[in-house]
């Protein structure tokens, strides 16, 4: 997928041609609908990822159903080693 | 003539934590190891039902191997995400909500630094953090400093475990204030576990024989030159602190006393 810098203020509709988003702090621009898309494009198992979405906690089983809109933040989570 | 079986006389009760029994005293953490096989190796010689986790941001440029769900399985061990690297109350929240939302359980191990060169704790945002996480039904087990008083804030706060340090985290200098871990297990009433300082066996044994319920480390076993081996040897140590800690040990004396009948001897 290709990174931007490009975050122009044009509106994207979500599902449309692309919008730009930030995911674990770099801006990347998507080409799918869903945040379930968003996962199956960057080759993440859902369910054993956390998806934080403009701050807040997404359900893992609104990933399907969440549509990914023009200036979305995502952090996308998971368990590494700590003490 | 009869057998007898030699068998401590009141059988030690298991760990409880928050209602639920934990075999071993002993919990380790998951990080700093060379690779994920000597983890998983050193896990099993330690013989523990619960090990810590991190949360961190998905590589999105690596491939997936680095989620420790593709090692453990939790159905097999308990995995207790930490708010490690958290300087704020607020920072250790949002940490913790995201491991729970990781949908294994509703525990967290509480930890607020508040200074880079020593990793001591923010005792203030840690009390903070553990009154908003408890009121949201988290089962906290907060790191703290050897502070009776904040040990005793944390318990009023809700706490199901309050977990001292020995020393700084990664320093492996042992158990510095033995006194004040003592005081502190004793005025408590939830499960006291010492986290951070332990460096080798030994400081495992002294710890346990001060009392407390377990002992929570991570690099003396990832960074022993052995990791396995060291596992086994922790393993080893906190059971024979429990015990010697159960038996009582004979008291301090600053002269000698000798050992062998002082009558009898030769004229």
């Amino acid at each position: 997928m290709l990174k931007t810098n490009s975050g122009s203020g044009t509106k994207v509709e979500a599902g449309g041609p692309q919008a730009s988003i930030m995911v674990n702090g770099e801006p990347r621009v998507f080409a799918g609908t869903t945040v379930a898309d968003l996962l199956r494009d960057l080759g993440l198992h859902p369910r054993l990822i956390v998806v934080e979405h403009n701050r807040s906690i997404l359900d893992r089983e609104h990933f399907e159903t969440t549509a990914v809109r023009n200036g979305d933040v995502f952090e996308l989570v998971h368990f590494v080693g700590g003490g | 003539m009869t057998t007898t079986t030699i068998a401590p006389a009141v059988e030690d009760r298991p760990l409880e934590i928050a209602g639920r029994t934990f075999r071993s005293r002993l919990i380790l953490g998951t990080g700093k190891y060379r690779d994920n096989e000597t983890m998983v190796r050193a896990i099993e010689a330690a013989d523990v039902e619960m090990v810590t986790v991190a949360v961190r941001r998905v590589n999105l440029d690596r491939t997936q191997e680095e989620g420790i769900l593709y090692h453990l399985d939790p159905a097999r061990i308990f995995l207790l995400p930490n708010t490690a690297g958290c300087y704020t109350a607020e920072d250790a929240i949002r940490y913790a909500r995201l491991g729970r939302a990781a949908g294994l359980n509703d525990w967290v191990k509480l930890e607020v630094i508040g200074d880079q060169r020593t990793l001591l704790p923010d005792v203030a945002a840690t009390i903070e953090a553990a009154k908003v996480l408890v009121a949201e039904g988290f089962k906290v087990m907060a790191y703290t400093n050897d502070d009776l008083i904040t040990a005793l804030r944390l318990e009023d706060a809700g706490c199901v475990a309050v977990m001292p340090l020995a020393s700084p985290i990664g320093s492996g200098l042992g158990l510095v204030n033995p006194y004040f871990i003592r005081e502190i297990k004793s005025r408590l009433s939830c499960p006291v576990l010492v986290d951070a300082g332990v460096g080798t066996a030994s400081d495992a044994c002294v710890t346990m024989e001060q009392g407390v319920d377990g002992i929570l480390l991570n690099t003396a076993v990832a960074e022993a030159a052995d990791p396995v081996a060291m596992a086994r040897a922790m393993r080893l140590a906190v059971e024979a602190g429990r015990l010697a800690y159960r038996a009582g040990r004979m008291p301090r004396r600053e002269i000698a006393v000798p050992s062998s009948p002082i009558g009898g001897m030769l004229g």
